[in-house]
């Protein structure tokens, strides 16, 4: 190891080279997998450099992404903040695959590239192999080969059709992004063989017995009764599966004017979309897991002798900032640091599980003392999003340490008014309010498809439950019913319609 | 340990396929965004790089938000200080109150880019062209350019075409069995072996004669083989390719007698700057004569057409005589489209004007293929002049020639921020006007 040999250091100089990175990979899997009990998918590090960087950044982060212009746009971005100096770079960025891929940047030292392998070859690794929202919704070993296959697909469609109508296209399919996921449910699955081959039998069986007199028979004469038109809306609701919450999903099996190929671009859109979706329910809690994590093996690393103290203070630099949470008046303020929270969290946690408070043996009386912290936090990393988690394990040693107070904010007053601050009879309710607003599925618009006439006007109903009365706004509402216009080939209209009293606020349509 | 990838090698650009497509989309936005900007700037920096803000509307990525200060929110916020429960706070007077709220959409449009001058002037001059510019009474006399058409067995010898020759002289040579230079050296190298024997043997001598006989034959069949033989020569071969005559000449005629005040004279140059700019980017062989005048005319270079500063009183017709001189000297009207613009603010001296008219209708306006009068007025009157047909001496006299004339234009600046929509006016392209006459 090096020119020192009696020296236990994995490396000397700031510059890194891929020896060096060997060697603290070596040491750091020892400590994560023996010693915290991680479970990870293979690693691929690749170097990259700054331009690289930012190519990935606008791609969202996906290595095969295929070509669209809103990404240039947020090139042209990220670009323009990086050279004014507004914002650095990652020092990483890691892509839920298997094996999972990890880039580091050229330009960090050897203490940071330490770090950030512990950070996120180990860290985010073990998260999305474990964490049960990546488990269900994502498949890591297919997302590489899918991204390549709509990258040529889409490339091919631009070829054959022209690229203004590929990005028609994509544009109203990015519109629905948020509304292309299934939160509640499964995507449902392909029929089997068996029962596609019942249905084919069943269409056959009424062409043969078709008889042409019955249309002759004369309908039903005035008012159709109300009964009978409620009876064949809910028929209808059923044959299309109505109420869909996944706009994507609706518009792609039953928009009545897209060709094939449409349809595949509004599905490719759609899966990426519903890749991305766990990662944004599991922010505070991805990134807690990961520097957690670091912060474990950079002291154990330490311990052991094998990173020196420049090497250690450097890192804990680095991950001071990274954790620093400014207070709500602070001009840095931008919201709660998810790295901050999530970090701090699971500190608690390790904190409660080895020297509890008689506060904590009242709050969490399964864990307090019971010096499992690995468990727990395992367990935890496995089984709880974002919401879950801080409902579950949000200690008050916490909140009076974040000092978080709760705000209301109604639109009618002139003024917020603070609702519960770190007290006894606030924990709870602070707990409860954080908690919800990681909650992305109650913090998205509920916007679903409520009801189609296929046989009448074609209109295409669509109903947004609105939660505390938040209203959509009004602009980009009409723009992006535009774009559902568009791909679904008819009128389309938008009923709000309040959550709670079911009442209708206000309804909006295109045509 | 892991598998380690250097990708710093690979190609970086990804995404400058998707920086193009954005540029493109939001081209509309950007234009108006740069016309609005030459309104307000000096004209002269239409020709530098300029910051943009990010285009809002052409790229607009709509979605379902939620609109801000409607319905009952909660927020939890780190760093209480000294609230308790009750604490009222007002609200910040515009838009949301917390930075948790604030929608990320917003963040990303306040930001500029850079285009660079070629991208600005690209779509600063979109769209506009000299009109007619070709003579079409003269198709017959067109110019013409030769352009490579294959190659021919006969041609001049400039243009010989060596490496086609010498792969047929090569050919040839191979088919014939010419041989070679080393063959006949190898040869005289044998010989003149036997020849340095002092006491050859019979089979020896014999082989001498055989050699001797063979050198000889070979030689003889090199004569007769020539190494380049005039079957083998290629021409390069060109064709007649008629050109369009677009030999064009702008003449730019500058009124700088002392009733244009600094007010005129800037808007008269900021016009002229902008069609310098304009001729300069989109025809690379387009000569441009500067004519300013006071109660006389002269050309000048382009320096002091700009910068300098002169004055005196106006008689514009010397402009136009000077012109006309200029025209016959250098310029032909049969090989050269011929346009000019002119600037004035209208004064002129008394009965002046009619003689300009008469010049531009009896011979100005026949050799021209377009003429653009440009008036530059006071802002207060551009109101008393509302009407076309009120105004100068100069205008007036114009408009007959105007009615005359479809390939005359006339209008009018008032201010700095109609030098753009007028140049736009002026110079757009028209597909009908070719086919006019």
């Amino acid at each position: 190891m090096g020119k020192n040999a009696g020296s236990k250091l994995l490396f000397h100089s700031s510059d890194w080279n891929f020896r060096t990175l060997g060697h603290a990979y070596d040491a750091i899997e020892a400590i994560a997998l023996d010693e915290l009990g991680l479970d990870v998918y293979p690693n691929q590090l690749e170097i990259i450099s700054s331009e690289q960087m930012l190519d990935a950044y606008s791609s969202v982060g996906m290595p095969l992404m295929y070509q669209h212009w809103s990404f240039g746009k947020r090139f042209v971005y990220e670009e323009h903040a990086y050279r004014k100096g507004h914002h650095g770079l990652a020092y990483e960025l890691v892509i839920n695959s298997n094996p999972c891929i990890t880039y580091l940047m050229e330009e960090n030292t050897m203490a940071m590239q330490t770090l950030v392998t512990a950070h996120a070859a180990f860290g985010h690794n073990h998260f999305f192999k474990n964490n049960y929202l990546f488990k269900q919704w994502t498949d890591a070993g297919a997302i590489l080969g899918y991204m390549d296959f709509s990258k040529k697909y889409i490339a091919k469609c631009e070829e054959r059709h022209g690229t203004s109508a590929v990005e028609a296209i994509l544009d109203s399919a990015h519109a629905l992004m948020d509304q292309g996921v299934f939160r509640y449910r499964r995507p449902p699955r392909l029929s089997s063989k068996k029962e596609q081959e019942r249905a084919r039998e069943r269409l056959e069986y009424e062409e043969q017995t078709y008889s042409d007199l019955w249309r002759t028979l004369p309908r039903a004469t005035g008012r159709p009764d109300p009964a009978e038109a409620e009876r064949d809306a809910l028929e209808r609701k059923k044959v299309l599966n109505l109420p869909e919450e996944n706009l994507l999903y609706f518009l792609e099996k039953n928009s009545l004017v897209l060709e094939p190929w449409q349809r595949e671009l509004l599905r490719i859109v759609r899966v990426i979309a519903q890749y991305f979706y766990p990662q944004r329910q599991t922010k505070v809690m991805n990134e807690g897991c990961a520097t957690f994590v670091h912060y474990t093996i950079i002291n154990r690393l330490f311990d052991q002798g094998k990173i020196s103290e420049g090497t250690i203070l450097e890192m804990l630099h680095s991950h001071s900032s990274v954790v620093f949470q400014p207070h709500f008046d602070d001009p840095r303020y931008s919201g709660i640091n998810p790295y901050a929270l999530g970090f701090a969290m699971m500190q608690d946690i390790e904190r409660i599980c080895n020297q509890p408070t008689s506060e904590d043996r009242d709050w969490f009386p399964d864990i307090a003392g019971s010096g499992q912290w690995r468990e727990t936090l395992l367990d935890a990393w496995a089984n709880h999003r974002d919401e879950s988690f801080i409902l579950q394990y949000l200690s008050p040693a916490l909140i009076r340490k974040f000092r978080l107070f709760q705000l209301t904010d109604q639109a009618d007053n002139k003024y917020c008014e603070v609702a519960s601050i770190h007290n006894e009879q606030g924990y709870g309710e602070i707990r409860k309010a954080l908690a919800r607003s990681y909650d992305v599925a109650a913090n998205q618009q509920d916007i679903q498809v409520f009801d189609v006439d296929l046989l009448g006007d074609r209109r295409l109903r669509l109903e947004h439950r609105m939660k505390n009365g938040i209203v959509l706004e009004e602009a980009s509402r009409d723009e992006t019913l535009r774009h559902i216009r568009h791909l679904w080939g008819y009128e389309v209209s938008l009923a709000g319609v309040d959550a709670e009293s079911g009442r209708v606020r206000y309804e909006c349509s295109t045509g | 340990m892991p598998n380690f990838i250097d990708r710093r090698l690979n190609p970086k650009d990804k995404s400058l396929g998707n920086r193009q497509r954005f540029l493109k989309r939001a081209r509309e936005e950007l234009k108006r965004f740069i016309k609005d900007r030459v309104k307000t700037d000096r004209i002269a920096d239409v020709d530098a790089g300029h910051a943009v803000p990010m285009p809002a509307r052409g790229a607009s990525e709509p979605t379902f938000q939620p609109a801000r200060g409607s319905g009952d929110r909660q927020y939890v916020l780190p760093g209480n200080r000294d609230y308790m429960p009750g604490d009222r706070i007002d609200k910040p007077p515009t838009g949301g109150g917390s930075g948790s709220a604030a929608g990320k959409g917003l963040a990303e449009d306040d930001f500029q880019f850079l285009l660079s001058r070629e991208e600005v002037l690209e779509l600063f001059f979109e769209d506009l062209e000299l009109p007619d510019m070709v003579k079409l009474s003269l198709k017959e006399s067109v110019a013409f350019k030769p352009r490579r058409a294959g190659f021919a067995t006969s041609g001049s010898p400039t243009n010989i075409n060596v490496g086609r020759t010498m792969r047929n002289s090569y050919g040839r040579r191979i088919a014939l069995q010419r041989p070679g230079r080393k063959t006949l050296e190898a040869l005289e190298q044998e010989i003149g072996r036997l020849e340095a024997e002092l006491n050859p043997d019979i089979s020896q001598r014999q082989h001498l004669e055989a050699l001797r006989a063979q050198l000889d034959m070979l030689e003889r069949r090199r004569r007769r083989i020539p190494y380049v033989d005039p079957v083998d020569i290629r021409f390069n071969r060109f064709e007649r390719q008629p050109l369009p005559n677009a030999n064009a000449v702008m003449f730019c005629l500058m009124d700088v007698s002392s009733s244009m005040g600094e007010r005129e004279k800037d808007l008269a140059k900021r016009f002229f700057v902008l069609l310098h700019l304009f001729l300069k980017r989109r025809y690379d062989r387009i000569d441009i004569v500067f004519i300013r005048h006071t109660d006389e005319a002269g050309e000048v270079d382009e320096e002091t057409f700009f910068y300098s500063t002169q004055s005196g009183g106006t008689v514009v017709s010397t402009a136009l005589e000077e012109m006309l001189r200029i025209i016959q000297e250098r310029y032909p009207a049969k090989e050269w489209n011929i346009y000019a613009a002119q600037a004035s603010d209208g004064d002129n001296a008394s009965r002046d004007s009619e003689r300009c008219a008469s010049i531009l209708t009896q011979e100005l306006m026949r050799l021209c293929q377009y003429y653009a009068y440009v008036e530059i007025i006071d802002e207060r009157e551009t109101e008393i002049f509302g009407s076309t047909d009120n105004g100068t001496s100069l205008w007036r006299a114009y408009r007959t020639v105007d009615g005359e004339w479809p390939n005359f234009q006339m209008t009018r600046i008032a201010r700095p921020s109609d030098i753009y929509p007028v140049f736009r006016k002026l110079f757009a392209r028209q597909p009908t006007l070719q086919y006019r006459r």
